[in-house]
């Protein structure tokens, strides 16, 4: 085995890890924000990748342009689904929680396999294609942008919710959302935002990946399993934790696949989870 | 009158504990609501900021009807309520807790210039801004709660329990603080156990048992009264 297959190993699983931790970010952020775990978070990404690859099919849209459409398609499902099912549940108990929207990832999918058949589908010839080589390692441009871009999302993500005054009411609404009420901050309006941001990012991740990745209705089970792994690796409503989880899971998926057998890819990943679960079951990271 | 309580009842489920209360609070003064534990003091604050509803009666603020307007727009119509055990943003500095406080649109106008009131009023909170809240001490805390609600302009500002925790001589301040903000023309409406501490600062007092108002008056008046005590001792 030499260094070159162990970097391109590195390398990829760096760039997959970025994707990981932006799809993570949106499950994060919403769980912080009011305690409830969005199950459908993989069917969500499921439809950016649809919406994505429709835009580009009707219209002609390629995935690169197209992607502050879906963004914002996704944002406003976000808003949908905390009005139309979320602010019902809030005071639920947990169990209900957890029903609903694990119910509501049954309905997406469902749904999605009645409106578009489960076929795979794919992007032919999107404006980014081929790979480009460097130091011996060979990088997908398409994958490449994708990364950069999540990372670039993942960015002003940390900046919004840090340095901005809506950013700071989120925040507050996490800690405690009485208190914060109290204040004259709206908890309802919050949540709706969070559910748009949360979903939002899911819509970047999704939107880039149609460009490489097979477009099909359970295409979102497995990222977000990941997710869920990112979400408690990092430390649960911790969004910084995100970014290092995610980058860790694509290493251990990559390094893994490639030292040990890639047919057990899922299996590393889930190993650490449990160690993770079992020593530190608070996270890696801290907040925000 | 500022804030006119009439006749209301508070559940909790189907559980009833407030009963028939009526209260009310006039411009510039300093009302404590007394009670012992469980009596229902927060329950009535809580019923005013509309964190829980209330059956039968109303409650009108500047002699409009509040009862049903949601628990946010309490700070812009001028209800500071400070909640029982200060309940500050742990993860947040001290500064963006004071500026959380200012959310509404007239208080955001002039967030600058009221830090530097509430920095002059308690200049420890100026030295710590940067410390994150759950670092504080308790007394520090409660300091930032109640400068919190300040920064929102209210005309009347409730606080449940404002000296629990605090020594002595920290009470000393907090009860000066107290009559600074009613000279300048702040109500106050408080929650607290220790009868005479409350009496010998407030202008009038309301004694609450087991969710029914059992006495009300002038703070001279309950000082020493018979009734007072039996509630506050037992029979
Ligand atoms: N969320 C709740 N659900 C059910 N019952 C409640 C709830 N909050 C308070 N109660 C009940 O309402 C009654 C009044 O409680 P409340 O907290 O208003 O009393 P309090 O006078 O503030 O007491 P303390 O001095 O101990 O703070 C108590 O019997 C309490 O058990
Ligand atoms: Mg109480």
């Amino acid at each position: 085995m030499t260094f070159e297959i162990i970097l391109q190993a590195i390398v990829s699983g760096l760039l997959t890890g970025l994707i990981y931790a932006l799809i993570a970010a949106g499950l994060s952020l919403i769980f912080g924000l009011m305690n409830i775990v969005n199950f459908a978070h993989g069917e969500h990404l499921m439809v950016s990748m649809f919406s994505s690859f429709w835009l580009w099919s009707l219209l002609g849209l390629d995935p690169l342009v197209s992607i502050p459409i879906t963004v914002l398609l996704m944002a406003l499902c976000g808003v949908l689904t905390h009005y139309l099912l979320i602010r019902y549940i809030l005071k639920a108990k947990m169990l209900i929680q957890i029903c609903a929207t694990f119910g509501l990832s049954i309905f997406i999918r469902a749904l999605a396999q009645f409106l578009w058949t489960p076929d795979f589908r794919t992007v032919d010839k999107p404006l980014l294609e081929g790979r480009i080589e460097a130091a011996g390692v060979f990088i997908g441009q398409p994958q490449l942008f994708a990364s950069v871009v999540c990372l670039l999302a993942f960015v002003m993500l940390y900046l919004f919710v840090t340095k901005t005054e809506t950013g700071l009411a989120l925040q507050a609404t996490a800690q405690d959302r009485e208190a914060a009420e109290i204040l004259g901050i709206p908890s309802n309006r919050m949540f709706a935002i969070g559910w748009a941001i949360g979903l939002g990012c899911v819509g970047v991740a999704g939107g880039m990946m149609t460009n490489y990745f097979f477009i099909f209705t359970d295409v979102g089970v497995n990222f977000a399993l990941f997710a869920f792994v990112a979400v408690a690796l990092g430390g649960f409503g911790s969004i910084i934790g995100c970014l290092y989880a995610g980058i860790i899971i694509g290493l251990v998926e990559s390094l893994g696949g490639l030292l040990i057998d890639p047919s057990f890819k899922l299996l590393y990943v889930f190993a650490i989870y449990l160690l993770v679960v079992i020593y530190k079951p608070q996270g890696l990271f801290g907040r925000y | 009158m500022l804030l006119d309580i009439k006749n209301i009842d508070v559940l909790y489920d189907d559980f009833q504990v407030i009963w028939d209360v009526s209260l009310n609070v006039q411009q510039g003064e300093m009302v404590a609501l007394l009670g012992p534990n469980g009596s229902g003091k927060s329950t009535i604050l809580n019923t005013i900021s509309n964190l829980i509803g209330h059956k039968k009666g109303q409650i009108f603020f500047n002699d409009a009807l509040i009862s049903n307007q949601p628990t946010f727009t309490r700070t812009r119509m001028g209800i500071s309520h400070v909640l029982e055990r200060r309940r500050v943003f742990p993860h947040l500095s001290v500064l963006q807790n004071l500026l959380l406080g200012a959310w509404h649109e007239k208080a955001r106008a002039s967030r600058d210039e009221s830090l530097q009131d509430i920095y002059r009023l308690f200049p420890k909170l100026e030295a710590r801004s940067h410390q994150l809240a759950h670092t504080m001490s308790g007394g520090e805390q409660q300091m930032l709660a109640i400068a919190r609600g300040l920064m929102g302009l209210p005309k009347l500002l409730m606080v449940d329990e404002p000296f629990l925790g605090l020594s002595p001589m920290v009470v000393k301040d907090m009860i000066g603080i107290f009559k600074n903000i009613v000279n300048e023309g702040i109500s106050i409406l408080f929650v607290e156990q220790n009868v005479r501490l409350a009496l010998s600062m407030a202008d009038r007092g309301y004694v609450l048992e087991s969710g029914r108002l059992v006495i009300a008056g002038d703070s001279v008046d309950l000082v020493d009264n018979e009734k007072v005590l039996k509630v506050f001792l037992g029979n």
